[in-house]
């Protein structure tokens, strides 16, 4: 009867992995099927092992076009949303201003609604104003949905944040500016730069909001979805492959760098 | 994701200690200006125009003019009943299953994982940075028609079961209401055990040996202690994963079929392919006013205001 003991004892332990590994499951098939050779034009059944797709990541018309796209509005969306998330998330910890409920609900309601309902609603709005979809219609919108994302997570770092070190600063004879970037700036810095990442990869993923928005322009998840009635090519597979294994190494170096950083302090 | 949770805990009311009143009074007003210039002009004005759009008439050709025309909406709602059923019916469905799914996994993370914890906490961000649609496109490939999946249940005779309960149609899982709700679960599953993580996290382990030292069985404490103290967690995950599964069309449409459509395929399909704005405006209204009134009504129910 150990068995069933041990059984009971690790029944959570067992349930948690077998939850890990249906998410994780999709990534494996992604990155198997990245290797092989389908009959059609689909990528759905596993004919024969090939690193052609590897070696020729490029081969398929738009693919590598949409991909760097996609980069360039994900840099300027977490750019945009950045900085004025943060100014927002300033605002919001350190000063007493009218209106704040108001401005708290602006916040939060992006992130509760639905993206179809965001999508809808602003093409109304670039429809009514005869605006050209495309390019700056896809950021708009990006920076829209990222900034509340980017608000809610600086604002935790810098609510957590001792006013008395600026207070200090300021005794010393620093003067605003310097007190700012000396010493505020450094102290938000990791919660900033969650918020940045964050927004990065929503704006790099969304589909929902720019397949509203984007008229004729091809991000890539657009074009994932466009080769989904199309076929399927297995560069696809490939270019997610690589995301995740450059996303999982991004991570685990973050969390060594500051691993380091916190044993030096000790 | 982390949104709601970061909201600070609701024992402990954030001490609004008087800022220090510095320099210019318009200070916080300039910080705010253009990040909230930016909200209202393209988050609330969009749905001004929205609400504006779904009680006009007229055509493509000759231009919408305002009618006050509410009978969009009475067709709306008689036509497309059922899609918003199934919206409400997947999404219930993947959100309760999430729960189920995600609360072992964020207990295991929060109390069993040990040296092991921050490996599989960057295993269930991960798949985040693989593009959702590649991950969902995945999944045709696992419930195939004849895949292990499919196989599997059908020598389990369990294929008979759920296509008598009307799940799954005949030989496949693809294509039926089993796989939709299957890939929406897949999809929101990791916005439901990270706050479920955070709330966990926060518990005092010593509350687990009080319970013990009280003669409280494992399950008792977990009944009594352990879930009580995760129901900020438990309402903030239920309302993450709800809320975008319920407006969700990419899973209905990769997965599904016709009749699996959700009312996110509707909106879609009436803005980008049949062109008719005053219907798909006044869809989108009516799942925005539908989402409001189940949030707040949710969060009231729940006792956790300070949520937002």
């Amino acid at each position: 009867m150990t068995l069933v003991r041990w059984l009971k004892r690790h029944l959570v332990v067992l349930a948690g992995l077998l939850t890990l590994g249906y998410l994780l499951l999709p990534n494996v098939v992604v990155t198997v099927f990245s290797f092989n050779n389908p009959k059609g034009r689909f990528n759905y059944e596993w004919q024969q092992f090939s690193t052609d797709a590897w070696t020729d990541p490029c081969g398929v018309a738009d693919l590598c076009g949409s991909l760097s796209l996609s980069l360039q509005i994900a840099a300027w969306a977490t750019l945009g949303a950045t900085v004025l998330g943060t100014l927002i998330a300033f605002a919001l910890v350190r000063y007493r201003f009218r209106a704040r409920g108001a401005v708290n609900s602006l916040i939060f309601l992006p992130m509760a609604m639905p993206e179809v309902v965001m999508a809808a609603s602003l093409l109304t709005l670039f429809l009514n104003m005869g605006a050209q979809l495309g390019f700056w219609t896809i950021l708009i919108a990006h920076i829209m949905f990222c900034l509340s994302f980017v608000v809610t997570a600086v604002k935790a770092r810098v609510m957590s944040m001792d006013p008395k070190l600026e207070e200090a600063a300021r005794d010393l004879y620093a003067g605003p500016i310097q007190t700012f970037v000396r010493v505020t700036l450094p102290i938000a810095a990791p919660g900033i730069a969650a918020g940045a990442l964050l927004a990065f990869a929503l704006s790099f993923d969304d589909f929902i909001i720019t397949n509203f928005n984007a008229g004729a322009t091809v991000t890539f998840p657009m074009f994932v979805w466009g080769s989904a009635q199309r076929g399927t090519p297995v560069q696809i597979n490939v270019i997610g492959t690589a995301m995740f294994i450059v996303a999982v190494l991004i991570v685990l170096s973050g969390m060594v760098i500051s691993g380091r950083r916190k044993r030096q302090r000790a | 994701m982390t949104t709601v949770t970061e909201a600070p805990p609701p024992l402990a009311p954030t001490p609004q200690k008087k800022p220090p009143r510095r320099r210019g009074r318009l200070t916080p007003y300039w910080l705010l200006l253009p990040g909230i210039l930016w909200l209202l002009l393209f988050f609330a004005l969009p749905m001004v125009y929205q609400a504006s759009t779904s009680v006009q008439t007229g055509s493509l050709e000759e231009g919408y003019e305002v009618t006050w025309h509410f009978a969009t909406y009475w067709d709306a709602v008689s036509e497309y009943w059922p899609q918003f059923l199934r919206s409400v019916l997947y999404a219930g469905t993947a959100t309760a299953l999430c729960l189920l799914l995600g609360y072992p996994l964020a207990y295991l993370i929060a109390f069993r994982a040990g040296r092991w914890r921050n490996l599989i906490l960057i295993l269930v961000i991960a798949p985040f940075f693989t593009s959702f649609l590649i991950r969902t496109l995945a999944w045709k490939t696992i419930l195939a028609d004849g895949g292990p999946v499919v196989g599997a249940l059908n020598s389990l005779h369990l294929l008979d079961v759920t296509s008598w309960l009307g799940i799954t149609a005949g030989d496949r899982v693809l294509a039926t209401p089993l796989a939709v709700v299957c890939g929406l679960t897949y999809n929101f599953l990791p916005f439901m055990i990270l706050p479920l993580y955070t709330s966990l996290e926060r518990i005092d382990g010593r509350l687990h040996e009080a319970a013990h030292d009280l003669y409280a069985k494992p399950f008792t404490t977990f009944r009594k202690v352990t879930f009580p103290l995760s129901m900020p967690g438990v309402v903030s995950g239920t309302l993450l994963t709800f809320i975008p599964a319920s407006g969700d069309y990419v899973n209905a449409d990769l997965l599904g079929s016709t009749d699996t459509r959700m009312v996110g395929n509707v909106i879609q399909g009436q803005f980008l392919r049949v062109l008719d704005y005053p219907t798909a405006a006044a869809l989108s209204f009516i799942l925005m006013a539908a989402i409001l009134i189940i949030v707040t009504l949710y969060i009231r129910k729940s006792g956790t205001e300070d949520l937002v």
